[in-house]
């Protein structure tokens, strides 16, 4: 087996308030391997973009990790100086969120945001940076990227910006991207096109994909491994197949139960709210 | 039998001016829809956005005026009420929104914002009106102290539960879920589901179910009609139109579908727009199979 690339662990994070204090990720420990995708799926609230934030140390006060270690390449990310981490993050992990339209600056070209990302971490000058821009746009296969650089982000589709958000993701080359529910507000048919894009780029780029997603169906398509959580623990963790088939926790099989179509029962099995 | 909710060639075209020298721009958001309903089923009308699933929901109930066609109810034209007919003909038609966190007033309690249809429309005085209030409240699940609460103190699910009991406030036949468990967690939407189906049991009522899941309507409706850019381009039985899907639209909605295991082959079907006529009318395709082809 080879080293980690990303190995968490015991990540606990806490939100400090005036009263008392909420353990949101309690005790939470996977790794990934390169070229890995680990599903990270859970219900609103479990935890699940918590974690994320924390292995980017984007976490806002009062949340705070209280334990643990985010070993990264080797380093461990809870140690390192803010001018180093900002060399991690966004060239060596980068993030895509939910939202394409919240997320991209809708005052600025979306070849220069991809640009942007090239030129804060030093990695091009400006006029190599909107080169590199139109080469990001044609790998996430948007058509004609000679003059889609100079768009604004709402001159494009849902569907194109999540494109553009993945072309930012890639433009330093990182080794993990943190996808959290990147295909959520998408329609299904333009979802499907996502996915596809994302395999395709994981295999040409040898990524490992951190994919946040409260859909099994998502998680069927994309994950090698599955890591369920629960109210900030996690649960249960395991090959895809072996979670999907044969989940060994209470609540991932209520959790899937409650999936349409993966019950008799009409309308499902739903855990209990508590 | 009649049906209880007839549509026949419903249109909705909203007109944007575009500027003093140019034309003004059409949107076909509904061209020419027709289906009907019968008592105590489960309708699914499903589309991605911008299909108009939604503003043929709305159009029915004349929350936004259509352009033309018509909506019989129970074999009454309500296009041609006047306002005050359409009053008392939204008692038997309701409608429950997407999003639980918008469709509530925030500053009214729980129990005031179901019991408010029952003012609107003078039924009973007010302890009557509080008392089936409770007894709403019992048939969604909610509790008696929960009655004082504000939709802030709940969570969405709960949320949905009192958008559903305020549907129910005034016994209507005819429920219009818009998109009504799409916001919400899926244990949460499989409880809400079930409570809607216990309830369609208990009421004798009947659903038109506009979603965007399809595995959702495929596992809860009896029929479904499949719209895309404006118009239905498929209808039937949900068995026979999900195992055997006739309009390229369909196949490549339901191929894009993501499989819950992972050895399912992926067999994407991409849409090609060239391969069929937009305007051909829906001819049957098979048993109670409907498709534009």
């Amino acid at each position: 087996m080879t080293a980690p690339l990303l190995d968490v662990r015991n990540l606990t994070v806490t939100f400090a308030g005036a009263r008392s204090t909420v353990t949101a990720v309690n005790d939470v420990s996977f790794h990934i391997a390169p070229g890995e995708t680990l599903g990270l799926v859970g219900e609103s609230g479990s935890g699940k973009s918590v974690t994320a934030f924390a292995i980017l140390r984007l976490l806002q006060a009062p949340g705070r990790v209280s334990a643990g270690q985010i070993f990264f390449e080797g380093r461990d990310l809870l140690t390192l100086p803010e001018r180093e981490m900002r060399q991690v993050r966004g060239a060596r992990i980068s993030l895509i969120f939910q939202e394409p339209m919240t997320a991209l600056n809708p005052v600025m070209r979306v070849g220069d945001q991809i640009g942007e990302a090239l030129t804060v971490h030093g990695m091009a000058s400006r006029a190599e940076a909107q080169r590199r821009a139109v080469e990001l746009l044609e790998a996430v296969h948007i058509p004609n990227a000679g003059e889609r650089v100079r768009d604004y982000p709402h001159q494009l589709s849902g569907g194109m910006r999540q494109r553009v958000m993945i072309a930012i993701a890639l433009a330093c080359r990182p080794a993990l991207i943190i996808a959290d529910e990147p295909t959520t507000a998408l329609d299904v048919t333009i979802q499907a096109q996502v996915l596809d894009l994302l395999r395709e780029l994981r295999t040409a780029f040898n990524l490992a994909l951190l994919l946040i997603t409260h859909d099994f169906g998502v998680i069927a398509e994309m994950a090698d491994r599955v890591a369920v959580m629960y109210k900030g623990s996690l649960v249960e963790q395991g090959a895809v197949r072996q979670i999907l088939r044969a989940p060994a926790h209470e609540y991932t099989r209520s959790l899937l139960a409650a999936v349409p179509g993966t019950t008799q029962d009409r309308g499902g099995q739903a855990p209990s709210p508590r | 039998m009649t049906p209880i909710l007839d549509v026949r060639g419903l249109v909705k075209h909203f007109v944007r001016r575009r500027g003093l020298f140019q034309p003004p721009s059409v949107v076909k958001a509904v061209d020419d829809v027709s289906f009907a309903i019968h008592e105590g089923e489960m309708f699914g009308l499903v589309g991605e956005s911008g299909s108009g699933k939604s503003t043929t929901g709305r159009c029915i109930l004349r929350l936004i005026e259509p352009t033309a066609g018509e909506v019989l109810f129970r074999g009454e034209n309500v296009l041609a009420f006047s306002r005050e007919r359409m009053r008392l003909a939204r008692r038997d038609m309701q409608i429950v929104f997407q999003d639980p966190y918008s469709s509530l007033n925030p500053r009214m309690r729980a129990g005031d914002i179901v019991e408010e249809p029952l003012i609107i429309h003078s039924l009973g005085a007010r302890p009557e009106r509080r008392q089936r209030v409770a007894e709403l409240f019992e048939m969604v699940g909610l509790e008696p102290d929960h009655l004082q609460r504000y939709p802030h103190e709940f969570s969405g699910g709960q949320r949905q539960r009192i958008g559903i009991a305020r549907a129910l406030a005034l016994s209507p036949a005819l429920i219009i879920a818009d998109e009504a468990v799409s916001a919400l967690d899926v244990s949460i939407q499989a409880q809400v589901v079930r409570l809607m189906l216990e309830l369609r049991e208990r009421l004798k009522l009947t659903y038109l179910f506009i979603a965007h899941d399809l595995r959702l309507v495929e596992h809860i409706c009896s029929r479904v009609a499949v719209m895309y850019l404006g118009r239905i381009v498929e209808m039937g039985e949900t068995g026979a139109l999900f195992t055997a899907p006739a309009h390229p639209y369909t196949r490549a909605l339901l191929s894009a579908v993501p499989a819950l295991d992972p050895d399912a082959p992926r067999d994407r079907i991409v849409l090609d727009p060239s391969s069929f006529n937009p305007d051909a009318p829906l001819r049957p395709v098979g048993a109670s199979h409907f498709a534009a082809v």
